[in-house]
């Protein structure tokens, strides 16, 4: 412990630095009881990032609460409420934050517990690495393929797996390679591109600050090593220009700015640009922020921008480049994580709050839910808590959206209970384009009868028939009868033919061009 | 060119200051003075820009704070044009509780807590900004960005909503409200740093001064004025010090320090081995306080 301290120093270069530092957010997920908890208690700790008066009060909180004997238990560091500490175990996620000489990091531990998967997932949902915690012991675990299920399905990419308690396997090498062997084949099936397999102990401390001298068949990097140097992809780097309208700025008659967070590409005054779904369009400009007019800004800056001109956007609206606009869609194929106890019912319509915008919504029932043994799809009945599916989702409007490959700001959203408010499952936008699988998009043409007249062609066959009939009937009444009497009955029967004759006539489209009559009316119906 | 640090947390707090303007009936932002509500008025300037303050500021006074802070809260009102609420538990003031002998048990709940539900009640806002930071404190660690309320104020921290992204669910019945924290991820360092990044004022008593203090439990309390109670034998000395965190003055101990500068300041804490809170008396009274406090209502 003592030259993995030395090894590693505080954050003590001047502030000018420190601001430059590039910021790493990672999780620790991982089955119950694996000690995330204590493995980032442990890392805080080794980075000088616990001040004396919390060592104070960890040293007495271990004995009261305490896991580990007589021993600190660093758990108890980031394990923050009294429900925690009491049942020894994590409920929601604790926020740390650190920083070495080389990065700045944000670290969320999140809860192993099946129970508090979403928070796992809210842990998750901003985190550019994960470290995925394994007991030597039990090996991997249902809850260790859930989590890596959900670090990949949010796009993590990168995911360091630390082989915990290898203290309590006598720092066994095989034990350690059946496991690393054994999750490079999960890895393989998550197509998580790179994945570093460390044996560590969390409450010894080995391989968390520098090498171990119990693992001298370990070769690799440290796990801090990893999180100093690890080099992080950026999502949304070829994505064109996309804010979504947060507020429309208006102080006074003489100002009208429309304020968000930039989610994608770059944008300068002059820039052509094209609002969605509305598809009006304009230029830019101005870039407003409090220091002054900016003359460019990018992805995850809050700005202002004007416009050229009048038009009509409010909140839920996105501001994107003309040259390559955001697609508006009304439904979407999404992957969704469902994180209510409440089964998801197909009738009932949710909240969807994408971005910037709410509408109502509609989750179509899956036939199949991702099954974590496998990550095969299965057939299933109800989807209940955790479930995890891809499916169809459709809007009563149109909005402004984007694949999550693409950009996480427009192709991510969470669904919300109408009465309990309660946010009943986040969802990641798989595609926009393959839309209406199963389900109609837009109302299906109806066709309406608006006129009709009969042309020349009817008019003469009536007469024909007319004309035949009539005789018919004069050859009829002169055979039977005196020429007199036939004469008066052919006057009154003839009136009678004629109103039978036009009724038949009445049934048939005979000569009619009755399909050039129709119009097609989509909308308005 | 990425952003730094510090530029990607700012831009997501005034994210996080627009989202409740834009979806909150009535908001209103909780002005305690110190530095982290500095840096928060600072991110709402930004937020609404060229606009003005769109909510009032809030502070909860307990009749205790240091003289200075009073002047500081006056004067930037004054300079931002902004509107300014000043609420005091008036049945506490009448039943004489202070933060010393048989009433100082009950006194943060009755001048903080019950102060601060009756003004929100009062006035009926459905969202209060707060300047808490997650490293703070244990139990801040755990809460949300957007953390919300009962009707009676409370927090259940075991049943906190999720927040993935940066996606906010601002719904509520009626009676109930969110606390906002768009400080949340920042540190003690991060806080220190933006304000000599950004030239914002702060109350004089962060810097070192010679100020007459008395030794309390381990602490030194400033004399600000003539209530506070001296024990017998006991005289106020002068000694430099500054004070890391604001608060109630008779409840604050400040620190022996020579920083009289933000560059002094920073290469301090750089140095310090202790924490922030650790002058802070009322958070030491019994294990897990501060989570209590919170499930009390208080901020
Ligand atoms: N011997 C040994 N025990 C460990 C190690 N890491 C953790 N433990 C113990 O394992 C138990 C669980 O540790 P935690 O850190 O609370 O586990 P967790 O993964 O955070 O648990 P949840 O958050 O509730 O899922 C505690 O008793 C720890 O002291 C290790 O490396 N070696
Ligand atoms: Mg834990």
């Amino acid at each position: 412990m003592a030259s993995a301290l030395s090894s590693f120093r505080r954050d003590t270069d001047p502030p000018v630095a420190s601001n430059r530092k590039t910021l790493l957010r990672f999780i620790t997920c991982g089955s119950v009881d694996d000690g995330k908890s204590s493995l980032i208690g442990r890392v805080l700790f080794e980075s000088g990032s616990v001040p004396e008066d919390q060592l104070a009060t960890l040293e007495a909180d271990s004995k009261k609460f305490g896991t580990q004997g007589a021993a600190l238990d660093y758990a108890l560091l980031v394990d923050g409420l009294s429900a925690e500490r009491e049942q020894g175990i994590t409920i929601d996620v604790a926020y740390r934050y650190f920083a070495t000489p080389k990065r700045s990091f944000i670290v969320a531990d999140t809860p192993g517990h099946e129970q508090y998967t979403r928070n796992m997932a809210t842990g998750a949902s901003t985190a550019d690495l994960a470290i995925i915690l394994v007991d030597a012991r039990k090996g991997i675990l249902p809850q260790t393929r859930r989590h890596s299920l959900i670090v990949s399905m949010v796009g993590v990419k990168t995911v360091i797996v630390a082989v915990n308690k290898m203290d309590l396997v006598d720092y066994s090498p095989f034990v350690f390679h059946a496991i690393e062997r054994a999750y490079h084949d999960i890895a393989k099936a998550l197509n998580i591109p790179h994945v570093t397999v460390i044996p560590v102990s969390a409450v010894a401390g080995d391989n968390i600050a520098a090498p171990s001298t119990h693992t001298p068949w370990y070769h690799g990097p440290s796990l801090i090593d990893v999180l100093e140097t690890v080099e992080v992809e950026s999502v949304t780097s070829n994505a064109g220009f996309a804010l979504p309208v947060q507020w429309v700025n208006r102080p006074d008659s003489s100002f009208r700015g429309y304020a968000g967070l930039i989610a994608s590409g770059r944008i300068a005054p002059g820039d052509a640009i094209t609002v969605v779904p509305s598809g009006r369009s304009a230029v830019i400009k101005r870039i407003v922020t409090y220091e002054g007019d900016l003359d460019h800004a990018e992805a995850g800056q809050s700005v202002t921008l004007t416009l050229d001109r009048e038009i009509d956007i409010s909140r839920g609206d996105v501001i994107s480049s003309s040259r390559q606009p955001i697609t508006a869609a009304k439904a979407l194929s999404a992957r969704v994580l469902w994180m209510s106890a409440e089964p998801l019912d197909a009738q009932k319509s949710y909240l969807a709050k994408l971005a910037t915008t709410t509408v109502s919504a509609f989750v179509k029932a899956p036939e199949t839910l991702l099954d974590i043994e496998t990550y095969q799809e299965k057939h299933v009945e109800t989807v209940g808590i955790n479930s995890i599916f891809t499916t169809l989702v459709t809007f009563d409007r149109l909005i402004a959206v984007s694949p999550y490959g693409d950009n996480r700001d427009l192709g991510s959203f969470i669904l919300i209970d109408r009465l309990s408010n309660e946010v009943v499952a986040l969802g990641l936008v798989v595609t926009v384009d393959e839309l209406a699988r199963g389900l109609p998009v837009e109302a299906p043409p109806v066709k309406r009868l608006v006129f009709s007249h009969d042309p020349l062609r009817r008019s003469l066959l009536k007469t024909a028939s007319f004309a035949i009939t009539t005789l018919l009937l004069a050859a009829l009444l002169f055979a039977v009868g005196p020429a007199l009497l036939a004469g008066s009955v052919f006057a009154l029967a003839e009136i009678v033919l004629f109103f039978a004759h036009e009724r038949v006539w009445a049934t048939t489209r005979a000569g009619l061009p009755i399909e050039k009559e129709f119009i097609s009316s989509g909308e308005g119906i | 060119m990425s952003l730094s640090h510090l530029e990607r947390l700012e831009a997501e707090s005034i994210h996080i200051l627009r989202e409740v303007l834009a979806e909150c009936d009535k908001p209103v932002m909780l002005y305690s003075i110190g530095k982290d509500s500095a840096v928060m008025l600072h991110l709402a300037q930004k937020a609404f820009f060229p606009g003005k303050l769109p909510f009032p500021l809030l502070h909860v006074d307990t009749t205790w704070k240091f003289r200075e802070m009073i002047a500081f809260r006056d004067e930037t009102a004054k300079r931002l044009g902004a509107e300014l609420l000043v609420h005091t538990n008036q049945d506490g003031v009448a039943q004489g509780i202070t933060p010393f002998g048989a009433g100082s048990r009950t006194y943060t709940d009755i001048m903080k807590t019950e102060g601060l539900k009756q003004a929100l009640d009062h006035y009926g806002f459905d969202a209060a900004f707060g300047g808490a930071r997650r490293d703070e404190e244990k139990s801040r660690a755990k809460e949300r960005v957007f953390s919300f309320r009962t009707a009676e104020h409370r927090w259940d921290p075991k049943n906190q909503r999720p927040e993935p992204w940066k996606l906010y669910n601002t719904r509520k019945k009626p009676g109930e409200s969110i606390r906002v924290f768009p400080l949340s991820n920042w540190t003690e360092m991060d806080v220190w740093t933006y304000i000599a990044e950004q030239n914002i004022p702060v109350v004089p008593l962060y810097f070192a001064k010679p100020r007459p203090v008395v030794k309390r439990s381990g602490a030194w309390i400033m004399v600000d004025d003539t209530r506070l109670p001296l024990e017998p034998g006991e005289v106020p000395q002068l000694k430099t010090v500054r004070f890391r965190t604001l608060g109630c003055y008779p409840l604050t101990g400040a620190v022996e320090s020579e920083a009289d500068t933000l560059d002094d300041i920073l290469s301090e804490m750089r140095e310090s081995r202790s924490s922030e809170r650790q002058g802070r008396l009322i958070d030491h009274d019994g294990a897990a306080s501060m989570e209590k406090k919170k499930q009390e209502g208080y901020f």
